[in-house]
């Protein structure tokens, strides 16, 4: 089998597998999640009036610091045993095998958040009605936090700096998905139309998915040097 | 045209025509700030609304925007050095971080310091406030993806590269955030309408831009002539020099 596409399917069952091997670390994000959302009703108040107000933010808050925390060990491994040089060195197309590398680390760190979101979702009382765009709203940004992370994580490997650096780095890049995705649980929470914060959370993510391959290949090689 | 670009891309050529430009620019940063700091500080009419608070707008504004210029300019060099392994792109980028970032901050710190008599407070989620503090975060990651790198090259592809990404983001953080704002407060704080500014007013801010402009451009040029002393301290030409 040949083509631009090789190597996507065989990278991304590869990811899998090994992710499957680990389950406590493909626990981590999931649990990470539940306790950042457990962290502010314990600060805040256990009032529901509250709760349901800053739910959205806190949801969305909570899923990008969880999905950053499993970034670290996104390229780290296969950095330290030399599989990556052999994927640069393969001759397949690099951006399309970080593609599969980063579907492979979203399904095992993003997919989750996804769909454990409406559990927490009405732990903080967020009306029913809502947990359909939060859900979807997880489903277009948690893709795009994966890349943008991938690319922090390309950068910082092989520096020895730990996860400091790489939330430094990309925090601020990702606070368009943050904003959009709170805002359309905010609106749906207010009984509004919230298609407007989706679409634009997936064109973000169209061009993402377009853009930050080729960005996170050419740091892989920055790093490889 | 690709002769000029490759002798603007060498780093004797650059330092020995930064080292002529410097003064000019700095003699032109003196004197524009100067005159523009009278005319806005003496000449121009207090404001009807804000008394003399208003103008701090003379230190403000053009700080405001020398960080976004910065920040395009650093990108864009970034961006030369990535795209056609010009190494005195990057050292211009590497020397334009620090006083992006210090324009950043100022413009953050007048805005506060303008926010509290004007808005009765410190800090507002003023769109306009926020993007800049992200800026900020933005050059902070790029200083600090480019300090923990040991080798210059890496450092400066490594960093030019989130600098690219940063830049292409910077228009979607920009807009996400005005329009958080617009939905989230919009009438809780009395926003300064853009009043139609008189030409007193007026003249001393673009002038104050303008001097701004060339005392970055003086400050870039000294920055980046330390880079490339730093950068070729092994080269013959250096010692020459």
């Amino acid at each position: 089998m040949s083509g631009p596409l090789s190597g996507f399917g065989v990278v991304l069952a590869r990811d899998l597998r090994l992710a499957f091997r680990r389950p406590g670390e493909m626990a981590n994000p999931v649990l990470f999640f539940i306790l950042i959302t457990a962290i502010f009703p314990l600060g805040l108040s256990p009032e529901p009036e509250l709760l349901r107000t800053v739910a959205p933010g806190i949801l969305w808050g909570a899923a990008l610091l969880s999905s950053l925390l499993a970034l670290d060990l996104l390229f780290k491994s296969d950095y330290e045993d030399g599989s990556l040089e052999q994927l640069v060195l393969s001759g397949h197309s690099l951006p399309v095998m970080v593609l599969a590398k980063t579907l492979a680390h979203w399904m095992v760190s993003g997919l989750p958040l996804v769909l454990i979101a409406p559990l927490l979702a009405s732990a903080l009382y967020l009306p029913a009605e809502a947990w359909g765009t939060l859900m979807l709203g997880l489903l277009l940004g948690t893709p795009t936090l994966s890349l943008l992370g991938a690319m922090g994580a390309a950068l910082t490997t092989g520096l020895g700096t730990g996860s400091a650096l790489l939330s430094l780095l990309v925090l601020p890049l990702a606070t368009p998905i943050l904003i959009f995705g709170a805002r359309g649980v905010d609106l749906a929470v207010q009984g509004m139309d919230p298609v407007g914060p989706l679409y634009l959370l997936a064109a973000i993510l169209f061009l993402a998915l377009s853009l930050l391959p080729l960005a996170i290949a050419t740091a892989v090689r920055i790093s490889l040097d | 045209m690709w002769k000029l670009f490759h002798q603007f891309g060498s780093p004797p050529h650059f330092y020995r025509l930064a080292g002529y430009l410097i003064p000019w620019f700095g003699a032109a940063a003196l004197i524009l700030i100067l005159v523009a700091t009278y005319g806005g500080l003496v000449l121009a009419p207090a404001d009807y609304q804000q008394g003399d608070g208003f103008r701090i707008i003379y230190v403000h504004v053009p700080s405001a925007s020398m960080s976004l210029f910065a920040y395009t300019l650093m990108a864009t060099a970034a961006g030369i050095g990535l795209i056609w392994r010009i190494k005195l792109a990057h050292a211009v980028a590497a020397a334009a971080a620090p006083i992006g970032a210090s324009f950043t901050f100022l413009a953050l710190a007048t805005g506060s310091i303008w926010g509290k008599p004007m808005w009765g407070t410190w800090w507002a989620w003023d769109a306009r406030l926020t993007s800049e503090l992200i800026l900020l975060f933005l050059f902070l990651g790029y200083m600090s993806l480019r300090a923990a790198n040991d080798d210059t090259g890496k450092a400066d592809r490594a960093s030019g590269l989130l600098a690219v990404v940063g830049v292409v983001n910077v228009p979607i953080i920009h807009y996400s955030v005005e329009w958080w704002n617009s939905l989230h407060q919009g009438a809780t704080i009395m926003k300064l309408g853009k009043p139609a500014i008189t030409g007193d007013m007026l003249w001393p801010l673009l002038m104050m831009i303008a001097g701004f402009g060339c005392y970055f451009a003086t400050v870039l040029m000294i920055r980046t002539r330390s880079q490339v002393l730093q950068r070729e301290r092994n080269t013959h030409w250096l010692k020459e020099v």
